[in-house]
């Protein structure tokens, strides 16, 4: 036990890491996952085509995957994140980090896409017809009839969605970041002789915060829960 | 809602504004595709003698699919299996009537479903007693089974509210008791209806194997990683191990749209997300649950 | 089992039918190893009763090693046997027990910074030779004797990188294993550990310049450095010291004199050097003195 209780700010800045990981994603993931749904129903075939393959591609590929290629094979056709250099207390947000939010954004809103499409196929047809006939155009009709709508309904889908990448920022531990699965691991190495009580507090913690998340998406859906 | 209604039928201006539209995507995604194989090539990753040979000979290929993608898919499918007994039991526990069952079957569902997968492998991986033989492979698949377990317990109680409340009500009118109704009537009309739900969670367990090189666990990217190490090929390796996780993926996928379209129609599961049951023990409004 | 047939004969057809076109030989088929010879003085050489009897007696043992650490200890998708400095140090003691290295009665377990303990304990290795650094904490569960090998950290840099030593990187980034030793030690001389799952990743970030430089035990960086000369250069001196140990089981203490005296016999009859000649050599590291044993408690 010792393990972690001596070292708090260790396992604190690990979760924060986390934490970091998760907001940026999620909000980015949201962004992007909205676009790539408005391409996917949107009138220009090839941006349909070419939406519908990303997000079959990336869907069904590991996320390890996803991860490799930002940190290994981006860097040969000169994408790197090298210019991110953040420092914000006893945080440093850098390479690294920018390659682990790319790669868990991209992944992301390919799921936040399907639960928005899904949230959109739960919207009356009348909406949307009446939207047109008041001459809203396509970008009228998604912004201000059907996405606010499709939005509410999709909030369950896309809490999942949320919660499982708060869970898949674990893969980051592997390429360079020091969250909470990379801190039980040095944990885990330099106190073998505590390793179930360091992994019951990490699992804790991550229960913590999916319920944390899982609660305040409760809170949401009653308040904007369609009639 | 069908796409069209949310724009009219162009006209001929919008055609116009339309095939602009097109050109210039189609544009960039070659001037990106073309900016990728430039950067891989002269990076010498097109080098078939050095990084790509090992993908032709017998031997690697060899190791690839049998130590690769059919370890894989045997972790997969016996957590899937492991999963679908554990949903059932837990699924239909979580609907009892009496609280001492209920109540257990929740805080085990939601439990499983809130810790990372990749820490069940561990802990799996540690209780099992890693004395065993094929421990790692084991602890993935108990992992998996746990972890797609409670998934598809919420999937089944979404399915089994899904099945109309009649049908329930009329078998009860026929003097049938509750466990006749649950198993005759309705068990198996929730699982047809949460078939596509079973196969899209296939996918997960599949893609999530891939943790299981943490825990020492055979597979599709442990081969991938012994032979990137040993030929330093790391992006031909990736995309060798990607094409082929995502074409038994693909297969997967059309398999489940296959069953939704057989089976189901357009009903969509209601299935909550992890601590939805807490709160409010409801689900939300349409949608897919979380294949994530 | 049926279905594994039926799909390595899928395998093997759908092999078949690319291969036609062209089929690659990637790969060597060379053992790579110093054949060692089981030795044959086993009667009555170990004491009645103690583990070293009843291995030999046996004549199975397990060992557990690293295997993606080119050099040390390393397997490939296709090799039927580990290869490596480590590997090459358990066959001399696996020879001593009268037990042949090449043949089915050793049992090669892979093992990482996770399970190393616990299999010692639960008796599912008798050795453990996996780049095994001997400290306290593991000290308190398992035993280690030796050490074989001592290393140091080191750096490795871009070949025109103006980096000295590792002093020259505080509050920069440098990369190391995940979960590792030497982690802590960047973290240590005030620079900040980046960790990935294996080192070539991390000379995979050297190379493309997103981290300044990768450290860990310098025998690895000379590999890397050899495998990239002209891109890629080991600098300052080191700046840790490592004892690389063989782990065995608290409950058979009587194994470490055991291990010193096959270590020591090694040193000096020039085995151990011929081992660290043929596999760490060809990156180009000096053969070393070899080292001062511990004294078994």
């Amino acid at each position: 036990m010792e393990a972690v209780t001596e070292n708090w700010d260790l396992f604190f800045r690990s979760f924060g890491y986390t934490v970091a990981l998760f907001l940026i994603a999620a909000v980015l993931s949201m962004i992007f996952g909205t676009l790539l749904c408005a391409l996917r129903v949107g009138p220009v075939a090839i941006m349909r085509a070419a939406a519908t393959t990303y997000v079959t591609l990336v869907r069904n590929t590991p996320l390890v995957i996803v991860f490799a290629f930002f940190s290994f094979a981006s860097p040969m056709f000169g994408l790197t994140f090298g210019f991110l250099d953040v420092h914000i207390g006893q945080f440093d947000f850098t390479e690294a980090f920018g390659a682990a939010v790319v790669s868990l954004t991209l992944y992301t809103s390919t799921f936040v896409c399907e639960a928005l499409r899904s949230g959109i196929n739960s919207v009356p047809l009348g909406q949307a017809e009446a939207a047109r006939a008041v001459g809203l155009t396509f970008g009228g009709t998604m912004t201000q009839v059907v996405l606010p709508q499709a939005v509410r309904a999709s909030v369950p889908p896309l809490a999942s969605v949320q919660i499982a990448m708060l869970k898949n920022t674990s893969v980051a531990a592997a390429f360079g970041i020091l969250e909470a699965v990379a801190q039980m691991r040095r944990f885990t190495n330099n106190f073998s002789s505590q390793r179930t009580e360091i992994f019951v507090c990490f699992a804790l913690g991550y229960i913590v915060l999916v319920l944390l998340l899982s609660f305040a998406a409760n809170r949401l859906e009653r308040r904007w829960r369609v009639a | 809602m069908s796409n069209s209604v949310l724009f009219d039928a162009p006209g001929p201006r919008t055609m116009v504004r339309h095939r602009l539209y097109a050109l210039a995507t189609a544009v960039a995604l070659l001037g990106l595709a073309w900016y990728v194989f430039d950067g891989f090539n002269d990076a010498g990753q097109f080098d078939f003698e050095k990084k790509w040979e090992v993908f032709t000979t017998p031997d690697y290929i060899r190791a690839l699919l049998v130590d690769g993608l059919f370890k894989t898919l045997q972790m997969a499918f016996g957590a899937i299996l492991g999963a679908v007994a554990f949903g059932v039991v837990f699924g239909i526990a979580k609907m009892s009537d009496h609280w001492w069952i209920r109540w257990p079957a929740t805080v085990i569902v939601e439990f499983f479903r809130a810790v990372p997968v990749l820490l069940l492998m561990v802990f799996a991986w540690f209780t099992l007693g890693i004395k065993e033989d094929s421990s790692s492979f084991w602890a993935v698949v108990i992992a998996l089974t746990l972890y797609n377990g409670a998934v598809l317990a919420e999937v089944l109680r979404a399915g089994i509210n899904a099945v109309p409340k009649g049908q329930g009500e009329a078998a009860y009118a026929v003097g049938m008791r509750k466990t006749q109704v649950m198993s005759n009537i309705l068990l198996p009309q929730g699982v047809k209806i949460m078939l596509p739900s079973l196969v899209s969670q296939c996918i997960v367990a599949l893609k999530d194997t891939a943790l299981g090189t943490l825990v020492l666990a055979p597979g599709l990217t442990k081969v991938g990683t012994q032979i990137y190490l040993e030929f330093n090929n790391r992006v031909p390796t990736m995309f060798v191990v990607a094409t082929l996780y995502i074409s038994v993926n693909m297969l997967l996928m059309l398999l489940a749209n296959w069953l939704q379209k057989r089976y189901v129609g357009e009903k969509k599961l209601k299935v909550a997300h992890v601590g939805g049951g807490f709160a409010t023990g409801a689900g939300g409004a349409g949608g897919a649950g979380g294949n994530v | 089992m049926r279905l594994r047939k039926a799909f390595a004969a899928t395998a093997v057809s759908l092999i078949a039918a690319t291969g036609l076109v062209a089929c690659g030989d990637a790969g060597d088929d060379g053992d790579d190893g110093v054949k060692v010879e089981a030795k044959d003085d086993c009667d009555g050489k170990f004491e009645e009763g103690s583990r070293m009897a009843e291995l030999s007696e046996a004549g199975k043992i397990n060992v557990g090693h690293k295997d993606d650490q080119p050099g040390l200890g390393f397997e490939g998708a296709t090799d039927d046997r580990p290869s490596g400095f480590d590997i090459e140090v358990a066959k001399l003691l696996i020879a001593d027990l009268c037990i042949d290295p090449e043949s089915d009665g050793v049992n090669w377990e892979v093992t990482i910074s996770d399970n190393r303990e616990p299999f010692l304990e639960q008796g599912k290795v008798d050795l453990v030779l996996a780049s095994y650094s001997i400290t306290e904490d593991r000290r308190l569960k398992v035993g280690q004797a030796g050490p074989y090998l001592v290393t140091g950290q080191q750096l490795l840099v871009k070949a025109d990188s103006d980096v000295e030593s590792i002093d020259d990187l505080k509050g920069q980034e440098v990369c190391s294993v995940t979960g590792s030793t030497s982690i802590d030690r960047i973290d240590e001389k005030g620079a900040k550990g980046v960790g990935f799952d294996s080192y070539s990743e991390c000379v995979a970030k050297v190379l493309d310049g997103t981290v300044e430089g990768m450290s860990t035990d310098g025998t690895i960086l000379a590999g890397f450095a050899a495998e990239n000369e002209g891109q890629l250069k080991v600098v300052g001196d080191t700046f840790s010291e490592e004892n690389i140990g063989v782990g065995y089981s608290k409950a058979e203490p009587e194994m470490c004199e055991w291990i010193n005296d096959v270590l020591t016999a090694s040193f000096s009859d020039g085995s151990w050097a011929e081992a660290f000649d043929i596999t760490l050599g060809p990156s180009g590291v000096e053969t070393p003195e070899p080292p001062a044993l511990d004294p078994c408690a």
